[in-house]
């Protein structure tokens, strides 16, 4: 109960102040595609050179927190996720905000990130070290499972059919192989000095999801010019309160997967929206909804994300190893102020520990807050003219696409692959299985190929692969996992067939 | 007769105005290239070494870090070799023995030639690492369990042409035996995670890394891939102390480099000032608080370290 104590050195101004800053900028940061959570607290480290250790960390906590949850502004109101934390947000939240309901699924996913981030929080403050025994159970052999899981999502994933599902998966397992691969050095599909470093994922995002909205929105304006304006109804905050938790199942689908998921280092944060979204299908007697605007979808993937935050910084703070990129840079941060996370930092170093910790727990109520305050205004974008819609839309994606890594190549990759979509589309091809090919394709590759130099100078591919404990469960949950997706569509070819005959 | 008048007026606007710019040089800010990603210990100790830049003493002119990061720095430095202005406002950080490393590899458009060395400011040795509650204590008792079992002493490191790799292949040669070096990807904070999770038995990581590592209580280290023992690690021997024939060359050097073809004006200047800036009180208090080491070469010295590396890489990635 020692962070109780701490709470206190919150509450100073100039802490309170960063942590409002830090809110309020991460939020816009997050809805600005192409600035992800990690590019967000590395723009700002800089900055904490100056603060105090405990100020400047509130800075950065508060920036993560918030970003996170700000994607979610861009994947409702755009269909462009600022991470891939957001995918799967954009699946039944676009949708919502086509109808005119912008303002409550942007109040839902406020919400939804505010009980998910704080359950994450309170996971950390009183079960971290058994989180972190959790965080190092993961083996290479556990991670290439574990991606292959996700593989077995890409088939159901928004999609009319699990056929083009898997065809776009495979699309994105491919362009994940371009470039430099990272364990053997070897060379691969590179014919442009600019693909060298492959495909960044986060230009990938911005071509594949924003392009064929500007392309769609090109065409529509041409064609008519009394473009329907979309009416946005307004949504009471009170009732999107009662129906977040009508829909218990997935919220707590989405924190628990959140939380767990989110722990496991190189691999949580940007998997967990999307597994924690075809969880919730799974379980949900209304799963046919889910695509069409379901309230549920965007509860899911918003809780699942915020409820990572907290875990994902588990094994730094405990073993001084940064589980994810955002939490490298953090770990920049401590270390500019000569503090080592581990031991030292929560005995040596309580106020700045806790008072982090704290920051991070307040800092979620905030972004709900602010979230909510700007959900009604923000869902007006709905009415902007497409064609206005669509220059603006088209800038913020060049300038995301080249803030990356200040490369334009990243811009002419996310053209290119924008445009590949665009048609890709028409066909009945969606982009959400093809960026969890192009996400998952490297974790398993890179776990494989490690877990089998291990297990070829030790016991065998065999054995290392396929025995303990942990292989069997996560095997058995593939293939629950795949005998679902095969039943899933033969029911529904089968209630098909029925139909036309009828 | 007039292409050949407007030519030889071209030419000598260039070279004027040449002049004239490494004169005042710098007039402007200065970008810094650094090919790995925000937060990485490369990214890290960049920022501070140069956030004196805009003093009085130092540049006069802040520098300004920009990441140009993938595949293992080839991305970055490719981008640096063919297409970075040469006119002394676009430096970039390098790293040996990557760079040297993956030229020799092949299959990038840079080499040792490609650039001119302005100072150096860090060395960070690789160290050997075993999980704390190894049973082992000393590299003999590795040595000892590797030869009983040829090719099964499994060990991280950071990927394949890089320091930690470079270490791997110099201790296989001085103990004469076999081990099984696992490059991971993600570079030394997943090789880290594979020793403390007992993924790997033991591993080679850097200094600065292990040295947090084993504060947090999670792993102890056996030797130090260096010429002496570090100022950090005081208690750790060197592998030549432990009978191991192992020299500097596997040493993370990371300092300041132009592309070929910078005015040797802007160089002598660079060359002067930076080991002066890299020397700051401030920046050394902020490097030793973050456990990374300083090493600060002058421009020639670098000069003959990269050159030393180039002939002892070659000699060692020959046979692969």
């Amino acid at each position: 109960m020692e962070f109780i104590y701490y709470f206190g050195d919150v509450f100073t101004p100039v802490n309170f102040l960063l942590l409002l800053v830090g809110t309020i900028g991460g939020l816009i940061l997050g809805a600005t595609p192409g600035l992800s959570p990690t590019m967000a607290v590395a723009l700002l480290i800089p900055f904490t050179f100056h603060l105090e250790a405990v100020s400047g960390l509130i800075l950065l906590g508060a920036a993560y927190t918030s970003t996170v949850a700000g994607g979610a502004v861009s994947a409702i109101l755009l269909k462009i996720p600022g991470a891939p934390a957001n995918i799967a947000t954009t699946l039944d939240g676009h949708t919502m905000a086509k109808k005119g309901e912008g303002a409550r699924a942007l109040q839902l996913s406020f919400l939804a990130s505010a009980v998910g981030g704080i359950f994450g929080v309170l996971l950390l403050i009183f079960l971290t070290p058994l989180l972190a025994k959790w965080a190092l159970a993961f083996g290479p052999s556990h991670l290439f499972w574990l991606a292959i899981l996700g593989v077995t999502i890409i088939g159901s994933l928004d999609s009319a059919s699990v056929v083009k599902g898997l065809l776009s998966g495979c699309i994105g397992l491919w362009l994940a192989t371009i470039g430099f691969d990272d364990i053997m050095g070897a060379q691969r599909f590179i014919f442009h000095s600019s693909l060298g470093g492959g495909i960044n994922i986060i230009a990938a995002l911005i071509g594949l999801f924003a392009i064929p909205q500007v392309l769609t929105m090109f065409a529509k304006g041409r064609r008519n010019d009394n473009i329907e304006v979309i009416e946005v109804k307004k949504h009471a905050i009170g009732d999107a309160v009662r129906e977040l938790f009508s829909r218990k199942r997935a919220l707590a689908i989405g924190t628990a997967v959140g939380s767990f998921i989110g722990l496991i280092p190189g691999v949580g944060g940007q998997i967990a929206g999307l597994v924690a979204y075809d969880q919730t299908k799974k379980f949900s007697p209304e799963r046919e909804e889910f695509g069409t605007g379901h309230s549920e979808g965007v509860i899911a993937a918003e809780s699942a994300n915020n409820a990572m935050v907290g875990p994902s910084l588990v094994p730094l703070l405990t073993l001084s190893i940064p589980g994810s990129p955002t939490a490298a840079v953090l770990l920049g941060g401590l270390l500019i102020h000569g503090i080592f996370p581990g031991t030292d930092l929560f005995d040596n170093h309580p106020e700045v520990a806790w008072t982090f910790i704290n920051s991070m727990l307040i800092g979620q109520v905030l972004m709900c807050l602010f979230g909510l305050y700007i959900a009604g205004l923000a869902a007006r974008v709905a009415q902007v003219p497409q064609s206005v819609m669509a220059a603006v839309v088209l800038g913020l994606s060049v300038f995301g696409a080249y803030s990356v890594q200040s490369s334009m190549g990243d811009v002419y990759v996310m053209a290119a692959l924008g445009v590949m979509m665009f048609f890709l589309e028409r066909f009945g091809f969606s982009a959400a299985p093809l960026v969890l090919g192009l996400i998952l394709g490297p974790i398993a590759e890179a776990n494989f190929i490690q877990g089998s130099m291990i297990a070829n100078a030790t016991d065998g591919l065999g054995s290392y692969f396929f025995s303990g404990g942990l292989n069997l469960i996560l095997i058995a949950v593939v293939i629950a996992s795949i005998i679902y997706s095969v039943m899933m569509e033969l029911r529904q070819n089968r209630a098909q067939t029925v139909g036309v005959e009828a | 007769m007039k292409k050949l008048l407007a030519g030889a007026a071209m030419t000598l606007m260039a070279l004027t105005g040449g002049a004239a710019q490494s004169q005042d040089y710098p007039d402007r800010p200065i970008m810094m290239m650094v090919s790995y990603g925000a937060g990485g210990a490369t990214d890290f100790q960049a920022r501070i070494v140069t956030m004196t830049a805009g003093n009085e003493d130092a540049l006069g002119m802040p520098i300004a870090i920009i990441n140009k990061p993938g595949a293992g720095g080839r991305v970055g430095w490719n981008w640096f070799a063919t297409q970075a202005d040469a006119d002394g406002y676009t430096l970039a950080a390098y790293n040996i023995p990557h760079f040297i490393a993956q030229s020799i590899e092949g299959g990038v458009e840079y080499g040792a030639d490609s650039f001119e060395p302005i100072a150096n400011w860090g060395a960070d040795p690789a160290v050997f690492v075993v999980a704390a509650d190894s049973e082992m204590n000393s590299m003999d008792d590795v040595l000892a369990y590797a030869k009983e079992n040829p090719g099964k002493l499994t060990f991280s490191g950071a990927g394949l042409f890089v320091g930690h790799h470079i270490a791997a292949l110099q201790l296989e040669k001085a103990a004469g035996v076999k081990l099984a070096y696992i490059p991971t990807k993600g570079g030394g904070t997943a090789a880290m995670k594979a020793v403390i999770a007992g993924d790997v038995i033991a591993g080679v990581n850097n200094l600065s890394d292990a040295f947090r590592a084993r504060e947090a209580g999670n792993v102890k280290i056996l030797g130090v891939f260096d010429l002496e023992r570090n100022e950090f690690l005081s208690d750790v021997p060197t592998m030549k102390e432990q009978g191991l024939d192992i020299d500097n060359a596997s040493v993370n050097f990371r300092g300041v480099m132009v592309p070929k073809g910078t005015p040797q004006e802007v160089i002598d200047k660079l060359a002067a000032t930076v080991p002066e800036m890299f020397a700051n009180d401030r920046v050394a208090k902020k490097m030793k608080a973050g456990g990374s080491p300083m090493h600060i070469m002058t421009r020639e010295e670098v000069q003959a370290m990269w050159q030393a590396r180039q002939a002892t890489l070659e000699e060692l990635l020959a046979g692969l």
